[in-house]
Order: C-alpha cells, then structure tokens, then sequence
C-alpha cells in the first residue's frame, strides 16, 4: 500500500528534475539537486514496505534468481534496479563530481575521505571534464524519462493486468498510475522546497515556486480528466462488476474516493490553484495558499493508493458481497510500520542533504 | 575438460546429484506399482450440482488430508449456498464448518430457489496465477494439476489476487500460498482426492480426460457442461453440471 | 581522443559489479536456478505427503461382511470414511485403534436434516420433530438405512407436495386420485414409481362441461386452451393459480 505512494514520489520527483536538464526551464533550477535527492531517498525505502509484505522476506532474492518471464512482478525487481543504479545514482555522480572533488580538498579527515570516495577518488576538474559530465547527464536524464515513466507505469501495470479484480484491471491504469505519481512528486518537492529554504535563511524564490505550482496544477488537471475518463468508462460500458462497485464506493470507499480523494485532493486544490491565477495575490498570501494545496493534493494522492490497493480487495471474487479491512495499529502491516515506512524516507533524505547539500555549489 | 569447466559442473552436481539420490531411493521404495507417468494423464473434475446436498463432508475431509487450518476462511474446497429471491437478489454463503451446531435455516417465504455449489481450485488450463507469479514457484504440472512450491514461494499474495475464483490463501503456518492440489499425492497412486472419496452423493467426479474409460469423460458426454467465468479465458478444468446462471 | 577519467572509474565499478554478478550466477547450485532440478523436487515433495483417507476398496478387503450389506442398501453410493474419518493408519495396522464410529444424534443431521437448499427427493428430516433425542441408530442401520417401517403416508417423503396440497382447492383429494401408486414404491422409491397423468382427458373427468362432479369449476375441454396440456398452465398441486 505504502508502495505504490512511494514509487510515485520517486518518479514525480525524477521526472521534475529532469525538466531542468531536458527542456531547460531554468526558473526550476533552485529545486533540481532537492528533486534528484528526494528520489533517491524514496527509492531507497520504496522496497522495504514491500519486502515486508512478503510471507518470506528472506526469499526475495529469488526474484533476481528464477524470474517468471511471463509475471509482471517478475521484471519488477530489474525495473527497479536499473533506474536506482543506472539512472539515479549515475546521474547524482555526474552531477556532484565535480563539487566531491572540490569540497574533499577544503575539509577535514572524515567528510574529506566521504566525499572523495563518492567521487570515486576521480581528480579531474578541468573544464572539458565538466563539459562531458554535463554531456552525460543530458543523456541520462534522456534515458531517464522513460526509465521513470517505465518504473511507475509498471508498478500501475502490475495491478491494471489482473484480469479477476475489475476494480485493478484497466488499461488506463498505468497512465493514471503514472500521472498521480507526477502530481504527487511535484508537490513533495515544492513542500520540502518550501521547508527547507526558509529553514536555511534564505528567501523563497518566487519565479521558481510559481513555475513549479503551475507544473503542479497541469498535471493535476491530467490526472482528474484521466481518471474521470476511467470512471465514466467504467459507468458507461456498466458491466456485470458495476453493481459491486457502485456498492463498494457508496459504502466502503465514500470517505477515502468521494470526499479525501475527489473533493479535498483534487477539486478543492485545483480551486485554490485556480483562485491563485486569476486574482493577483501577494507572494506572502500565494505561498500559504501553494502550501495547504500541496498539503491536500499528497492527502488526496495517499488515498487514491489507499483506494486501488485496499479498495480492489475490499469485495469478494464472486461479486457478491462486501469483504472488511481491519487496520492492524501494531504488527509488521500494521499502522505504526506504515507511519515509519513513510517518514523513513525523510530520514535517509536528510542525511543526503548532509553528503550531498545541494545549495552548496564549489566555486570554480 | 578444462579445469573451470570441471569446476563449475562440480559446483552444480552436487546439490543435484543429492536431489537425484534422493529421489531414487524414494522411487525404489514404492517400486512395486507401475512407474507413473504423468504424460499419460491430464485429470479434471466434474461437479453435479443436482446432486450437492452441501454437507460440507468435502471441506472436512480437505482440510484432514491436507492440513489445511481448521478456522473457517482458509479452504482449498468450500461449499457456497446460493439463494436467488423473488426479487431476483441473490445471498451467497459459505456453508459453515461448525459440527452438529443447527445451521440457521429458515423457510424464506420469498425464496425463488436455492441450491449448493462446491468450489475449489479450477485447475485452469490457461492459470493466471501461474502466469503472474514472480519467482516461478507454482507451475501446471503434465498431467493437468496446478501445483505450488511451498519451498520457493516468497509469500508474495500477487496469485491471491489474480485467481479469479478466490481459490488461494496464504497458509498461516508456511506463510505460503496454498490451494487444491487436486489431491495430488493421492491421485498419482490411484486412489481419489479426499473430497471425491467422501462426497455421500457423487456430486463430486474425478476422472482423467485422457482416458476415454473415466468416469469424467462419461461425466462431460452425458450432461450440458458449464464452467466458472469463462469469459476470462482462464480454460477451468472443473466442469459443473446444472450450474446456475447466478454463479460466478 | 582521448578517454574521459569518469569513464574509466565508471568501467572500473561496472566491472566489479559484474564480475560479482557472474561469480554468483556459477556458484549457485542448479537445485535452486534450474527449473527442470527444482521442479522434478518439489513435485517429489507433493506426491510424497501423508495419505489419511484410505479409499473404499482398501476396506473391504477385511470388512466383506458390511461391504455386501451396505452396497444393496441405499448407502451404497457413500465411502466408508466418509462416515467413519480418515482411517488410513487403521488400514495399514488394524491393532493401532479403531476408526471414529458416529454414533450420536447430531452426526446423521449433517446430511438428513431438512434444508430447503437441498435437492428434492434426498431423504431429509426435521430433527427437532423427528424422535427427539434418541440417536439415529436406534431406529436405522446406517449399513442399510430404511425406513424403520415402509412410510403410510405420501407426505412422509414428500411433505412439501404436501403441505403446498393442503392449502389448494385440491386439498381433499387424495394423493392417489392422480397418482396411482404401487405398494413397491415405498420400498423401491426411485426404481418403482407412481403414475402421472398423461393426457387432458384426465382432468377432464371432473373439470369438463357436463362431468358428473358438480363441486369441480367447468370449461369446455374441447375448446379451452386445446394445443396445451393442462399442467401446462395449471400446477395440479396448486390449482387455481395460472
């Protein structure tokens, strides 16, 4: 359940960054280090909630062993794998080089011998290595894209191709997946922005926060149309499965679909967003209003996951018939795993911000 | 041979060499029966529903013979109890396990009718919990058993979720997937999977459908065939006869 | 050209990855990556698991006796441990224990009691009204259960013909004004059956213009509904309501 909200954030947060570095949009630049170290930080923990959820944990490994080619979780674990070490990390070691070397010269014993091994013990700073490591993040964030779009869609895809459960199997799935996923990392940026530079002293950059809520407000649009498109489909063809759903979200699902979902993380932000647009608000005043939509829009994306992994398994397979979900509080599904699972990331993104702080650029 | 070749096959002989001991000392301790050849077979089950008086003798003997907990909501075969009402809303229950308690049976005036239905594990030809499972540990077996691997499976539920038929559940004890196994130990020394065995009123027919003797075979000739949602491609291999349309 | 550093650093850490990865893919035994070992395995696993129940032939080996009783009776289609429970361990030692014998009123309900779900015609009773309290095989032998004495009334297996019967206009006819009903019936019920009638003209009898009974409503059996039999329409057992 965890999960899915993880690997979203991984990929919104990626596929903001990579906005920089493909498409040039120089006002987001204040945010890329933060948006590269964020994901990497969730990808980090996106597994964990995962492994606990295995009966045997221990087996995981197997996946890597004896992987079933005609199982979409199969090629999970070397989706992942590729983006974590072939996209992520080698795009944070081009990105940092530079700056490792310089910094691991200036201090002292334990930082200096941290950095230097990040770097790789590399030594070259002269300017035709910078050129080529700016090169080679271009093409990483190139192959990157798609590699994001891949690890998310995938992850829609593993729930969307179960052709028993008419709540999960949908082609849109992987697109709404995808798009939520967006939406949801793009909001974790602003939010950690906004934290975190006021935190430091330093003052907001305006132009940039407004770039990123507009990003933030297309893709929401996105989202909803795509999933209003799922909806009506799904009311339109009124197959055998409608009654048990209809059931399923006028009971189970009303509070987490209709009210957190719909109405607070999607209409009620897009409103404010809206609202924002058309009357010139001071910067004071915009920044209150980006930050309780960002708020509600990571509420609204929770419960959507929350919706699709425990809403597909809240009736039973012969359509009759509701099923319940118990909330365990302790225990290793239980909430408080739950609660950890989702600070943890903040936790491994701190100690990042430490290794690799990203406002501190090494003068030439 | 060169040396690393000689290495590496040493490295992969000696764990399958003890498997192969293994299982031939096993073989040559049943030799007397005829080696069994699953090439031969291809089993299924056919299921009159006419005839089900859902005493639920089925479940009982599953769960003795394979270890199955004994709480209700683990099965690896339960019996449904559908009601169709004169509105045409249909109550599905699972019969209930408790011994002896009286099962609350009431003579609904507004019953339309009402019948029992055995469900177990399809043995779909075309499984999707087979095809969906990631580290490759429940397979089709040749002779037409869906089998899993309690050794291999890492407890991942995805196959809970891709049955169609809510045929799996994950065993609280091996923490594994577990389901029918059409009783395949039984079924490979000739006798019957523990459920056919006992069923009081032969609702319930095993048989191998490459055999043109068996019972199953004479099962799918005499009666109009239908299988549980079909739509789904899945190719069930546990037929039911006189099933309802209000069955899913 | 000449070679960037970064990407011999890079080579160096692909390199190591792998080597590692090779090192492990050839130390890993072929009983955990070859399908074909682990297959052939856990497969021996499956067939090797404890048997419980030991099948119906195995126990007429010994129990000849009750086997050539219970096949002629109406329990001939039940195995022995469907009543009796596993009974393997018996099978293979007959000195380890005696199978479980059911000897207690509830065990006989599990299949006899009345529920409206079960299929019409299997033998069902009420067990609060049946002889309260004395246990089933005071009066039945479970190796030959019959009926302790050949039943007198219809309703005694077919109670809710019945009970449908005494509500209807046809509630003071008898069951054999219709059915003519062989005395063998009740001991051979499913092999021995009673008459249906076959034609309009049955019906005819009372219900025709001019029929001699006067209670019984008329048509004109020549002309009402004549491409249809009367059944058709009319459920004999509840007549009146089309």
């Amino acid at each position: 359940m965890v999960y899915p909200y993880l690997t979203g954030l991984v990929a919104g947060a990626f596929i903001l960054a990579s906005l920089v570095k493909v498409f040039n949009v120089e006002e987001v630049r204040p945010t890329y280090r933060l948006s590269l170290l964020t994901a990497l930080a969730f990808l980090l923990i996106a597994p964990l909630p995962l492994q606990l959820h295995l009966g045997h944990p221990l087996r995981s490994y197997e996946i890597f062993l004896t992987p079933n080619p005609t199982s979409a979780m199969a090629m999970f674990g070397f989706v992942y794998l590729w983006y974590l070490m072939g996209v992520l990390v080698l795009e944070l070691w081009f990105e940092y080089r530079r700056d490792l070397i310089v910094w691991s010269r200036e201090e002292r014993f334990p930082m200096s011998l941290v950095h230097r091994a990040l770097s790789l013990f590399s030594t070259d700073t002269s300017d035709a290595a910078v050129a080529f490591d700016r090169k080679a993040i271009q093409v990483i964030t190139v192959i990157g894209i798609p590699s994001a779009f891949l690890l998310h869609g995938y992850v829609g895809f593993i729930f969307g191709s179960v052709k028993a459960n008419p709540w999960w199997g949908s082609v849109l799935m992987p697109i709404v997946f995808l798009m939520s996923a967006i939406v949801s990392g793009i909001a974790l940026v602003m939010f950690l922005y906004m934290v975190l530079t006021p935190l430091r002293g330093e003052p907001i950059d305006m132009r940039c926060l407004d770039k990123l809520a507009s990003y933030l407000f297309y893709a929401v649009i996105v989202d909803f149309s795509l999933e209003a498109l799922d909806f009506i489909h799904r009311l339109y063809q009124s197959e055998e499965s409608i009654h048990i759903l209809g059931t399923l979200i006028a009971s189970k699902l009303f509070m987490s679909l209709l009210v957190i979902q719909i109405f607070l993380g999607m209409l009620l932000p897009v409103g404010i967003m809206i609202a924002v647009r058309l009357f010139s608000v001071t910067a004071e005043l915009r920044k209150l209003f980006y930050f309780t939509a960002i708020i509600l829009i990571q509420l609204g994306i929770f419960a959507t996951r929350w919706n699709v992994v425990i809403g597909g398994q809240l009736f039973s397979k012969s359509f009759r018939g509701l099923t319940t979900y118990k909330m365990e509080v302790v225990g290793i599904e239980g909430l408080i795993t739950a609660l950890v699972l989702l600070a943890l990331p903040f936790g491994v993104l701190l100690v990042l911000l430490k290794v690799f702080p990203p406002w501190r650029r090494a003068a030439a | 041979m060169d040396k690393r070749e000689f290495l590496k096959s040493l490295v992969v002989f000696i764990p399958a060499g003890g498997v192969i001991a293994s299982l031939a000392k096993q073989a040559g301790a049943k030799a007397p029966e005829p080696a069994y050849q699953a090439k031969n077979h291809y089993y299924g089950m056919g299921i009159e529903i006419d005839k089900c008086i859902g005493c639920n003798r089925c479940v009982e003997a599953c769960k003795l013979e394979n270890d199955v907990p004994q709480e209700p909501f683990f099965f690896r075969t339960w019996v449904e109890r559908y009601t169709i009402k004169k509105d045409k809303s249909v109550v599905v229950q699972t019969v209930g396990l408790r011994k002896g308690k009286a099962r609350e049976i009431v003579e609904q005036e507004d019953v339309l009718r009402s019948f029992f239905v055995p469900k177990l594990c399809n043995h779909c030809a075309n499984p999707p919990c087979v095809q969906v499972c990631p580290v490759d540990a429940t397979w089709s077996t040749e002779d037409g058993a869906v089998l899993v691997d309690k050794n291999r499976c890492i407890g991942c539920r995805y196959c809970i979720q891709a049955c169609p038929y809510g045929a799996r559940y994950l065993h609280p004890k091996t923490k594994t997937a577990d389901k029918c196994t059409f009783c395949y130990h039984r079924v490979v020394r000739g006798l019957l999977p523990a459920c056919v065995e006992v069923c009081p009123t032969q609702a319930r027919i095993f048989g191998d459908l490459k055999s043109q003797a068996s019972r199953l075979v004479r099962f799918e000739r005499l009666n109009k065939i239908h299988v549980l949602k079909p739509d789904l491609n899945t190719q069930p291999k546990v037929y039911y006869a006189g099933l309802d349309g209000e069955v899913r | 050209m000449k070679v960037p550093e970064q990407i011999k650093r890079l080579a160096v850490v692909l390199f190591v990855i792998l080597a590692a990865v090779l090192l492990t893919r050839y130390l890993i035994p072929a009983s955990v990556v070859d399908p074909r070992v682990y297959r052939a395995s856990s497969a021996q696993r499956e067939v090797s698991k404890e048997i419980k129940f030991a099948g119906a032939t195995t126990c007429s080996d010994c129990h000849d006796d009750i086997n050539t009783k219970k096949k002629v009776g109406f329990h001939k289609g039940l195995s022995c441990e469907t009543c009796h429970g596993p009974s393997v361990k018996h099978a293979e030692d007959p000195s380890s224990g005696k199978p479980f014998a059911p000897r207690e009123r509830k065990f006989c309900p599990q299949c006899h009691e009345y529920n409206p779900s079960r299929p019409t015609g299997f033998p069902q009773i009420i067990p609060t009204i049946h002889n309260p309290l004395k246990p089933c095989i005071t009066c039945h032998n479970p190796h030959d259960p019959v009926p302790p004495q050949v039943p007198r009334e219809c309703s005694a297996c077919h109670a809710q013909i019945e009970r449908t019967k005494a509500l209807s206009r046809h509630a003071l006819l008898e069951c054999t004004t219709c059915h003519s009903t062989p005395t063998r019936h009740k001991q051979l019920p499913r092999s021995v059956k009673p008459t249906k009638p076959e034609s309009r003209e049955f019906c005819a009898k009372c219900h025709d213009t001019g029929a001699s009974r006067k209670d019984a409503p008329k048509v004109d059996a020549a002309t009402h509904g004549s491409r249809f039999l009367c059944w058709e329409c009319h459920y004999p057992h509840m007549p009146g309501e089309a």
